[in-house]
């Protein structure tokens, strides 16, 4: 049984593959950019009625980013391409597992594993941006330099644990369906798909208000360091 | 019994005793947290959204772990290293 779709290889040539995670990927990816091209390609102004997929589209950034202002209350604007991209990206791949032949792209460790990485990238990124870099690198000393390897353990384990869970929910979702299959084959693997929409759904949640909650921790604790010392 | 079967029967073991015996904590805690994000709920309804996002991250955080577990059996039952290392050694 395939457990995940890297090892649907469609064409290759040399060292170069083409499997099904990046053809889907691929895919998804393509979709997303054409919806919204197509979506916002007349956009109108405040006061004139809009078109329903514009209505759609802003429904859908009004809420990301009321929910990233739950989380960092400052400056939610700056967040809000990368999480809002990573949360519809898994969302999407999730959602779309109603479509029969649909392999979603983050069923296999691969794709998990980059956004995990790149959400590690932008922990650094944006805590050196708001901060510099002496400002960021003195919180992993803190409260004291006895800490540094212990925090230096969590950004790994935390990058590790986020790629992991991810892959773990949406790979047990399919493998769960096939074993129903073998089983119960006519209502039970209905029930579980509906309920695969939901926690595939879930995850891309957590998913991104985890990254979120990494980023505001990098950005937010020096400056509520120096509110405590005002204090 | 020799070398190869006691590596699947090995295997196939460790699969079941890590799927139960690491869902069993994760069980425990979740459902602690659940109890007192209810009964937090039923104090405060208003405070409802925050509570339920935590909530959620609370979970997904705790069940992370049952899904370690989840992983390292699905690996042990379907490409298993051990396994794949013992049939290309006996000319498979």
């Amino acid at each position: 049984m395939p457990i995940t779709p890297d090892s649907t290889i469609y064409w290759h040539h040399g060292f170069v593959r083409l499997n099904a995670t990046i053809l889907y990927t691929w895919l998804l990816m393509s979709l997303l950019t054409m919806l919204s091209w197509f979506v916002t390609r007349h956009l109108k102004g405040a006061d004139s009625p809009r078109s329903r997929w514009q209505n759609a589209l802003e429904a859908v950034v009004v809420t990301v980013r009321s929910q990233i202002r739950d989380i960092c209350p400052q400056e939610s604007d700056t967040y809000l391409p990368f999480a809002g991209t990573i949360f519809l990206f898994i969302a999407t791949s999730s959602l779309l597992e109603v479509v029969p032949g649909w392999h979603a792209p983050t069923a296999s460790l691969s794709t998990t594993a980059a956004l995990a990485i790149c959400v590690a990238i932008a922990v650094h990124v944006f805590g050196v941006l708001k901060q510099g870099v002496a400002g960021y690198l003195r919180h992993y000393i803190r409260p004291v330099v006895f800490m540094l390897p212990f925090n230096l353990l969590n950004e790994i384990s935390r990058t590790l644990a986020l790629a992991l869970r991810l892959f773990g929910n949406i790979m047990s979702e399919s493998l769960i369906v096939g074993v129903l299959l073998a089983i119960a084959p006519f209502v039970f693997p209905l029930i579980m798909q509906a309920f695969g929409l939901l926690t595939g759904f879930i995850q891309a949640y957590i998913f991104a208000v985890l990254s979120m909650v990494y980023i505001a921790a990098a950005v937010q604790s020096q400056t509520e360091q120096k509110g405590k010392t005002n204090e | 019994m020799n070398n190869v079967s006691l590596i699947g029967v090995t295997s196939i073991v460790a699969a079941t005793l890590c799927m139960a015996l690491g869902s069993i904590a994760p069980a425990i805690g979740e459902a602690r947290a659940i109890i007192q994000a209810l009964s937090s709920i039923a104090q405060q309804p208003d405070e409802s959204g925050p509570l339920s996002r935590t909530l959620f991250i609370g979970l997904a955080m705790i069940e992370s772990i049952a899904i370690y577990c989840f992983v390292i059996s699905i690996i042990l039952i379907f490409t298993n290293p051990f396994w794949t290392f013992v049939s290309s050694k006996s000319g498979g």
